[in-house]
């Protein structure tokens, strides 16, 4: 794959998507998030890939929107409609689960694009940073929506205002990522997770992560019907039936992901 | 049994018509509207048949007209042509009709599903009329359909910016009945198509009839007419067993007669 802003590397079904600007922090340009999305959409069209790891090459994960590409008369809101809300998007409607390991500081759009992610892993050491307000801007790319709804409004408030790092430590405590992996452990930790992802029922997973999400935002009657759906679909995978059977059989599933 | 641009198949009581020119997404030519109508027309005049069902495949429903077959027309020879004239047959359908839609109705694609009573749609389904990019207009009821469905100022809306809808959308303001998963887009139709074929067909039809002239006709006239389709149905083997069922308290077996 030929790509100048990140890294695309595909192993046991797992693919690795590195931001790869690292004397600039892995901070993003037009291309970058221009690449981030093709490389999601390659990875989604792959049937061999049943996981995607976001994570940063260097000493960051990704310092957020490169500085130098905002002008004095830059329109904000056409920027982020270009740029970051397909970006966005493309992480919501890929089917597959997305993982952000946070190798390094994750700052500002940075950090929204960590928190767009299914999960996160976080190296200890390493921050996120909602730079935004420091700037005398508002945390974007769907960092408000998103934020309350993984830490509760209250958390969340303080995150995006007070603009104090937040500490590995501290985000895996308020469940803000999964893992909490030690600097020499990392990509052990990392390929650990991922590759348990990439052999679950990856068809149930899209039909988890679509629900779950849009769940949030539907009354009660309206969720439940798209939850029968849901479970229609999944009662017709090859990975229920093989579930069904190992059950039976007493023996571990092999999950194919269809 | 298959035609050149359909498929045709027929489940219990409801006939169905799968668009089958998968290479071009669908998109709708002279012939594929022709065999189109006719088979709808077929459908209706079968005896067997209650209910329709026009569908697509996994990618598209129908994703427009072609547009060669259009690049070298005048107006002169649309005129002699009429190539539109085709589909108002569409509208004197008496059964209903069920357009289920996934992937995309665009344009033409779009009018046709519009021509359909009810439409099922798949939750990543995209409607648009994307004519205005092209220098013209929707030309098979498109303007009409949509404007009717949505309202002025949405209709001119979409149809200007020539910008697609998505399902969510087109739900919200009516332009379809239900959105469901992708993959049970047709399961979803069937069903409905079964519930409905279980209805009483002079009912259905009658009904039909009623609610289509209620868009066209002033209120007075507009309930003469269902008022004097409501006496028709007396005339009907259907309203004596319904009304009998209702009071016998058992579920009632219409005929269609």
């Amino acid at each position: 794959m030929d790509f100048q802003t990140i890294d695309y590397e595909l192993i046991d079904q797992v693919a690795t998507i590195t931001l790869n600007r690292p004397s600039a922090y892995n901070a993003m340009t037009e291309t970058m998030n221009k690449e981030i999305i093709k490389a999601l959409k390659v990875a989604t069209k792959d049937d061999s890939v049943r996981c995607i790891v976001l994570t940063g090459s260097g000493k960051a994960f990704c310092s957020g929107q490169d500085l130098g590409d905002i002008e004095k008369d830059t329109n904000h809101a056409e920027f982020l409609r270009e740029r970051y809300h397909p970006m966005v998007r493309a992480i919501n409607q890929t089917p597959k689960p997305i993982v952000a390991a946070i190798n390094g500081t994750a700052a500002g759009a940075g950090m929204s694009l960590a928190l767009a992610a299914d999960f996160r892993l976080m190296k200890k050491g390493a921050k996120l940073v909602s730079a935004f307000m420091n700037i005398g801007l508002v945390p974007d790319s769907g960092f408000l929506y998103i934020l309350p709804r993984l830490v509760g409004y209250a958390k969340a408030m303080e995150i995006s205002v007070l603009g104090k790092p937040v500490s590995a430590e501290v985000a895996k405590e308020i469940g803000l990522v999964t893992e909490l992996i030690e600097e020499k452990e990392w990509q052990e930790g990392v390929n650990q997770f991922t590759r348990k992802l990439a052999n679950m029922p990856t068809k149930a997973f899209a039909l988890v992560k679509k629900n779950m999400m849009s769940g949030l935002n539907q009354d009660v009657d309206v969720f439940l019907e798209y939850e029968a759906q849901a479970q229609r679909i999944a009662g017709m995978s090859n990975d229920h039936l093989e579930g069904i059977q190992a059950f039976e059989e007493k023996r571990k599933p092999r999950f194919i992901g269809k | 049994m298959s035609k050149t641009f359909i498929h045709v198949l027929v489940e219990n009581e409801v006939g169905i018509i799968q668009l089958n020119r998968p290479k071009a997404l669908n998109a709708l030519n002279r012939k594929m509207v022709d065999e189109i109508v006719e088979q709808m027309e077929a459908f209706d005049a079968d005896n067997s048949i209650r209910v329709i069902v026009l569908k697509g495949n996994e990618r598209a429903f129908a994703a427009g007209a072609d547009i060669e077959e259009m690049m070298e027309e005048t107006p002169l020879t649309l005129e002699v042509l009429d190539p539109f004239a085709v589909w108002d047959r569409l509208s004197l359908i008496k059964k209903p009709t069920i357009a289920a839609v996934n992937g995309f109705a665009l344009g033409g694609g779009f009018e046709l599903a519009l021509h359909c009573d009810l439409i099922i749609a798949a939750r990543d389904a995209k409607f648009g009329f994307p004519e205005v990019k092209l220098g013209v207009l929707p030309g098979a009821g498109g303007t009409q359909f949509l404007t009717k469905a949505m309202g002025r100022r949405k209709a001119l809306e979409w149809i200007w910016l020539g910008e697609s809808m998505t399902a969510q959308e087109a739900e919200k303001y009516g332009v379809v009945n239900r959105v469901v998963e992708a993959e049970l887009v047709e399961e979803e139709a069937m069903r409905l198509a079964t519930r409905l074929a279980k209805q009483a067909p002079i009912s259905l039809r009658l009904i039909k009839e009623s609610v289509y002239k209620a868009e066209d006709l002033p209120i007075v006239d507009g309930k003469m007419l269902e008022r004097k389709n409501f006496y028709l149905a007396f005339a009907s083997e259907d309203q004596t067993e319904g009304m009998r069922a209702f009071k016998e308290k058992r579920p009632p077996t219409f005929k269609g007669e």
